[in-house]
């Protein structure tokens, strides 16, 4: 195993504080602090550019903050090897030739001294992380078999065999159909009693507010961060979306309509 | 039966053929398996760029040792290795894109390497060697460096086998799994420095991304896991080697070209018959 942190377990698991990120000299995020208890699920919400992405590259160590403090467990994260981030899937190069048990066991990587290779034990994690997610028969499979869902629930089997115990997702639910969402958001809840943390990046508001505990509200600086119901106002969503979204008055009350949902579009940060 | 027994014994009676089939077995082996992550990671151009860029290395000693051939694999090594961690640190830090970053040095090298050749009256001749190789001359000593120099990169391409595996898939990961991914990534540029040194004997430098590509690509097309496409491209490679070098000498055709032609024709053959393997399965989806 690579050298890393141990963790201060009274700490929170992720505390960010007054986080600014400045990229060739414009503000990607301002002002970002909140903290997160273990098994929490938060929806992180907001138009494309709003810094999901950069936020959750900031929280999992892989960019710099330009001034602030992000602290896992209590210390910087830069140590630790229980973050894990999850790419969007236009990120990934589907064509890599490795199967999908290959990919799952590049999470058991952080577990492995270096020049060594997978103990059978090492093996039975991968394929236990693989029925969690329901892809046992599929181990087998080169990724680029795989649906949008499959892929999707592969890269949660890699975090869980890297044992992460808060996961960073970058538009999970972007581009899957109803059935692939739903059983996805199913495998959340698995997730959460397992006590695993997680973060996700979505643009669906319906989501977000019936499935997780907290949204957090995205536009390079935090529009708001609580309980859906508090975060979820009209006029924060004006304030976070502009013009962009639409509200609808309906007879179940209001509805946002986000204009650049699901539009395939990646997140430029 | 006989004929065609005596046709592929026959050039092995004499011993520099001896020799070059061994060298290119063996070159071909480290370039195929070093040339897997050169086509996954997309760095087709920094290999060509990197070989032509030790010209001036190779032809600095070429002056310096009064044109004695065995400093000279020293001579490639070293400018091989200063010219990748050179092109990889600039590429990173230059405000304008890698590949034109990569391609400014690969030529303004390219072009002093020529320029101190030309110094030498027997200009001509000696460049030819450099950009071409010449399989057909390697000595023992040179199948003892291709032997311990190419078996080193194999061991710690294997030995860091999760680590390249990760860091090529998905850097990010690797990040988060805390790996010492700027000294990986180095150390991948070294590896393939030393694979273009090791190999210089044999291909020269016009040609070498071919032996770096060529079969690693050939392998992608048919293979689903990196140990599969790694192990498919060393045997391709081999082959193309072999079957290359009788080619040379039976039509009295360069060693180096006769190689690299041998190796896309067997991509072509490859590309071929996968285009129509899967336009049989789009006609008969069933599979039956």
């Amino acid at each position: 195993m690579y050298p890393h942190t141990s963790h201060v377990h009274n700490q929170p698991i992720l505390d960010v504080h007054e986080l600014n990120v400045r990229y060739n000299g414009h503000s990607v995020l301002q002002e970002i602090t909140f903290h997160l208890h273990a098994g929490e699920q938060v929806a992180v919400v907001g138009p494309n550019g709003a810094g999901k992405s950069t936020l959750f590259k900031v929280i999992a160590g892989v960019l710099s903050p330009s001034s602030g403090q992000v602290n896992v467990f209590g210390s910087g994260p830069v140590g630790h090897v229980c973050i894990a981030y999850i790419p969007q899937r236009s990120q990934v190069d589907w064509h890599f030739p490795v199967t999908v048990a290959d990919v799952v066991m590049m999470g058991r990587s952080a577990k492995l001294r270096p020049l060594t290779w997978p103990s059978k034990q090492d093996w039975k994690l991968v394929h236990e992380a693989l029925a969690t997610v329901e892809m046992s028969d599929l181990a087998g499979r080169q990724i680029s078999q795989l649906s949008g869902g499959q892929q999707q629930r592969m890269f949660i089997a890699r975090s869980l065999a890297q044992e992460a115990e808060l996961m960073l997702m970058d538009e999970p639910l972007a581009g899957l159909d109803t059935p692939a969402q739903e059983s996805l958001l199913a495998l959340l809840n698995r997730l959460q009693q397992k006590n695993v943390t997680v973060m996700v990046a979505t643009h669906d508001l319906e989501q977000a507010a019936r499935y997780f505990d907290r949204v957090l509200l995205l536009n390079r600086h935090m529009v708001g961060f609580g309980p859906a119901g508090q975060v979820l106002q009209p006029e924060k969503l004006m304030l976070a979306y502009g013009g962009r979204l639409h509200m609808v008055e309906t007879e179940g009350g209001l509805l946002a309509l986000d204009d650049n949902c699901c539009d395939g579009s990646v997140d430029p940060t | 039966m006989n004929a065609l027994l005596d046709a592929l014994l026959q050039p092995l009676s004499y011993a520099f053929m001896q020799r070059g089939l061994v060298a290119a077995v063996l070159v071909g082996i480290v370039c195929a398996v070093v040339g897997t992550y050169v086509v996954l990671r997309g760095m087709a151009f920094f290999g060509d760029a990197l070989a032509h860029a030790i010209l001036p290395g190779v032809a600095l000693g070429y002056l310096v040792s009064g044109g004695a051939r065995e400093p000279l694999f020293w001579w490639a090594l070293g400018a091989s290795i200063v010219s990748a961690l050179g092109i990889g640190a600039i590429a990173r830090k230059a405000q304008i894109k890698e590949d034109t970053a990569i391609g400014i040095i690969f030529a303004g090298m390219f072009a002093l390497g020529i320029a101190l050749i030309s110094s030498v009256r027997s200009y001509a001749v000696d460049l030819s060697h450099f950009l071409f190789g010449d399989v057909l001359a390697v000595s023992l000593r040179d199948l003892g460096i291709i032997v311990v120099f190419g078996g080193l990169v194999i061991l710690v391409v294997f030995g860091l086998y999760k680590e390249f595996l990760t860091l090529s898939f998905d850097p990010v990961l690797a990040t988060t799994l805390r790996m010492p991914v700027g000294l990986l990534n180095n150390l991948l540029l070294v590896l393939i420095a030393v694979t273009i040194a090791v190999s210089l004997q044999t291909v020269g430098v016009a040609l070498m991304v071919a032996m770096l590509v060529t079969p690693a690509a050939t392998a992608f097309l048919l293979t689903k896991r990196l140990p599969y496409m790694m192990a498919l491209g060393a045997a391709l490679a081999s082959l193309a080697g072999v079957v290359g070098l009788y080619l040379s000498y039976y039509l009295s055709i360069a060693s180096g070209a006769a190689i690299v032609l041998t190796s896309t024709a067997i991509f072509a053959l490859a590309w071929t018959g996968r285009a129509l393997v899967q336009s049989r399965q789009q006609h008969d989806p069933a599979g039956a």
